[in-house]
């Protein structure tokens, strides 16, 4: 189930099993032709320069964005009979944080499609809240509006809804992007929990030089999936290569350089 | 100038037609500010404008095939539902362009909302040439005649007002998620589009129903301004939408009842004047970010952090002294002061007995000048130690005006940082006698 498969499939077992998607945008195409298994109970990054269709592939599969073709199965069936077994911590963009919402509020909103169309909010609902709140470090922030809240914080909060739902498939848009180093052990640690806990978590990652710290399997996207599979085999140079294009960054070339001196040296 | 008769009868509401006014305008009000809210948090406040603006064409288009059709063009349904379908037209035109050009909402809505106008005044000339129809009562849609509303109105006027409150505290929490955020709701499965089309759908309500008292292009200052004001005295959704639902129908009471009394003043202009006040009223006074209120805040932080510039400059300065006085010069002197500032925080320190007065320009610091001296000079060391060894995370916790450090970062913590500092003190020239 791990290794790359030389003919994907669909599993019925497989959390996500994404088959010759193509994704297009005002006629350009962002993701073309992909074919995926992810596999369960890890935790994916999905890697690749701007552009590379990242949030579109997670947005593809959580029909946000329309498809030009292929299908989409989450264990077996498709998104819309299996929303309740999925989570989605979008990018902190994505939202006006000026909005006059605390942050109990925001996590509440994981809540609203159990509560379900004009139905109050219950005590129990701002328990789970409070819970998961608790787990990302900010529960001491619940009543706090949004807009006091730092870059970190708010992230934070955003993951803190996705917990509240309890779910087996964990979606994150860039979640360690701009945040402080606490956040970002919170933020770690949670995804740890998680996959102890036998989740399976897809996380569009942009820091290459964390990727083989925290992550067990990556994706290396750029409008086609270069490469797939466990870190240790697949996050190779010569696949980094294929994937940014010779695009790597003067610092990241800098520390491969240091790198390899160290070893010569 | 009213008679205090002429005041009275109007306040009491015993004039029928100044009755079925006020009631009507506040319904209105009231149903605006409701939806209001969520318009302004959806962000689609001028979309409300070039909706108004939009049903100009339809009320005439209305007119002009009633009057062919032989009818006098006197019925306000018809001419109600012409706006209502001109005005969706107009919205759909917004999104069409949004989506097929390159153009975004500015130019878009300016385009429907002036193109759209121009065309209901070109109907409404065509239509004053055309015989059997009377034409004067169209342009009442335009600037509003409220002085001329009939209880049919009023009574529409509270049914809407009554539907729009019921819909949205039915609908309040999926209204928040459409207007907070928008790609986890559809994620979650909500349908964002038939919610926005909800929303604006009762938007275009109200609109219509606020044609004839307001007119179409005051219309829009009902639906944003008591909105706008409600943002500065509640951050709860469920309390901001009832005070604009307040503010709304206040502002209504009060233009309605103005307007009664002062001859020849349109009532609608009065309305949207009045609720314009509030909305000043509400940015000066309001509890949450209101002007003043924040200024009277700031003012105070500062008072609070020049008495702690002063407590540590008098500390240093009578460090040296046997008596533990001070002079004058010496003060303006170590921070760089201006004189007359320096003799206003002598004053108030008096006034707090952290010194007292023993020559002319010469003070002396008191035992409690001392000790809240000394109490604020550990605090901060204690901050200074935190963000040296817990740098990473220490900036959202700092809180240096806190009283007493213990509350904000617990006394387990605050044990740690002492032991630290007694390591330092051994090191440190300027020991400051933290351990009282």
């Amino acid at each position: 189930m791990n290794e790359m498969p030389i003919e994907p499939g669909h599993y019925a077992s497989s959390p996500v099993s994404i088959h010759d998607l193509t994704v297009a945008y005002n006629r350009k195409p962002v993701l073309w032709d992909v074919d995926l298994d992810i596999p369960e109970g890890k935790l994916i990054a999905i890697v690749g320069p701007n552009g590379a269709g990242k949030s579109t592939l997670i947005k593809a599969v959580l029909d946000i964005v329309p498809r030009a073709s292929g299908d989409i199965l989450l264990y077996g069936k498709p998104f819309k009979k299996q929303r309740d077994l999925v989570a989605y911590v979008p990018q902190r963009e994505s939202v006006d944080w000026d909005f006059p919402i605390d942050a109990i509020g925001v996590v509440l909103m994981g809540c609203y499609r159990k509560i379900g169309w004009c139905r109050p909010i219950r005590q129990s609902d701002k328990i789970k809240a409070m819970n998961a709140l608790d787990r990302v470090g900010m529960a001491e922030y619940a009543h706090r509006q949004i807009n006091q809240l730092s870059g970190g914080q708010q992230q934070r909060v955003f993951l803190a809804r996705a917990l509240a739902q309890d779910s087996s498939i964990y979606f994150m848009d860039e979640p360690f992007a701009s945040v402080d180093a606490a956040t970002e052990r919170a933020i770690v640690s949670v995804l740890s929990e998680l996959r102890s806990s036998g989740r399976t978590v897809v996380v569009v990652h942009h820091d290459l030089q964390t990727v083989s710290e925290y992550f067990d399997n990556v994706i290396m996207l750029n409008m086609r999936v270069v490469a797939h599979g466990p870190v240790d085999k697949v996050f190779t140079n010569e696949n980094l290569k294929k994937t940014y294009g010779g695009r790597l960054t003067l610092l990241s070339e800098a520390a491969d350089r240091l790198a390899k001196s160290k070893v010569e040296g | 100038m009213p008679s205090i008769e002429q005041l009275f009868r109007v306040l009491t509401l015993e004039d029928y037609n100044t009755r079925v006014v006020v009631i009507g305008v506040m319904a209105l009000g009231a149903a605006s500010g409701v939806i209001g809210t969520f318009l302004l948090l959806r962000k689609r406040a001028l979309t409300a404008d070039a909706l108004s603006h939009a049903t100009l064409p339809g009320i005439v288009a209305a007119f002009m095939v009633i009057v062919a059709f032989g009818g006098s063009g006197k019925s306000i349904i018809a001419l109600l539902i012409g706006a209502f379908v001109s005005g969706c037209i107009g919205v759909l035109l917004i999104l069409a362009i949004r989506h097929t050009t390159r153009l975004k909402d500015d130019a878009a809505i300016g385009i429907v909302l002036s193109v759209l106008f121009g065309l209901g005044l070109c109907l409404l000339r065509i239509a004053t040439e055309m015989p059997g129809g009377s034409v004067a009562g169209l342009k009442g849609f335009v600037f509003g005649k409220a002085a001329s509303m009939v209880a049919g109105d009023a009574w529409i006027m509270c049914i809407v007002a009554t539907g729009v409150v019921a819909l949205v505290t039915l609908f309040r929490k999926e209204f928040t998620l459409l207007c907070f955020d928008e790609k986890f709701s559809t994620s979650q499965g909500w349908p964002i589009l038939k919610l926005d089309i909800a929303l604006m759908g009762m938007v275009a309500i109200v609109t219509v129903i606020a044609l004839q008292s307001v007119g179409l292009v005051l219309a829009v200052a009902m639906l944003i301004i008591p909105a706008a004001s409600s943002r500065y005295w509640s951050t709860k959704i469920a309390n901001m939408i009832f005070i604009a639902a307040l503010i709304g129908a206040l502002s209504g009471w009060l233009g309605a009842t103005v307007s009664a009394l002062v001859p020849r003043m349109p009532t609608g202009p009065i309305i949207v004047l009045i609720s314009g006040c509030s909305f000043v009223v509400s940015f000066m006074f309001g509890t949450k970010n209101g002007f003043i209120v924040n200024q009277l805040e700031r003012s105070l932080l500062n008072r609070r952090i020049a008495m702690q510039h002063f407590l540590r400059a008098m500390w240093e300065i009578t460090e040296s002294n046997a008596d533990n006085s001070f002079h004058f010069k010496t003060i303006v002197a170590h921070r760089s002061w201006k004189p007359p500032f320096v003799r206003r925080l002598v004053k108030r320190a008096i006034c707090f007995r952290y010194c007292s007065s023993i020559a002319k320009d010469v003070w002396i610091m008191t035992e409690k000048g001392s000790a809240e001296a000394t109490r604020i000079a550990r605090n901060h060391r204690l901050w200074e130690i935190y963000l040296i060894n817990y740098a990473d995370i220490a900036p959202s916790h700092v809180d240096r005006d806190a009283d007493a450090i213990e509350h904000v970062i617990g006394q387990v913590m605050v044990d740690k940082l002492e032991a630290l500092i007694k390591e330092e003190n051994l090191k440190s020239p300027h020991p400051i006698g933290v351990n009282q």
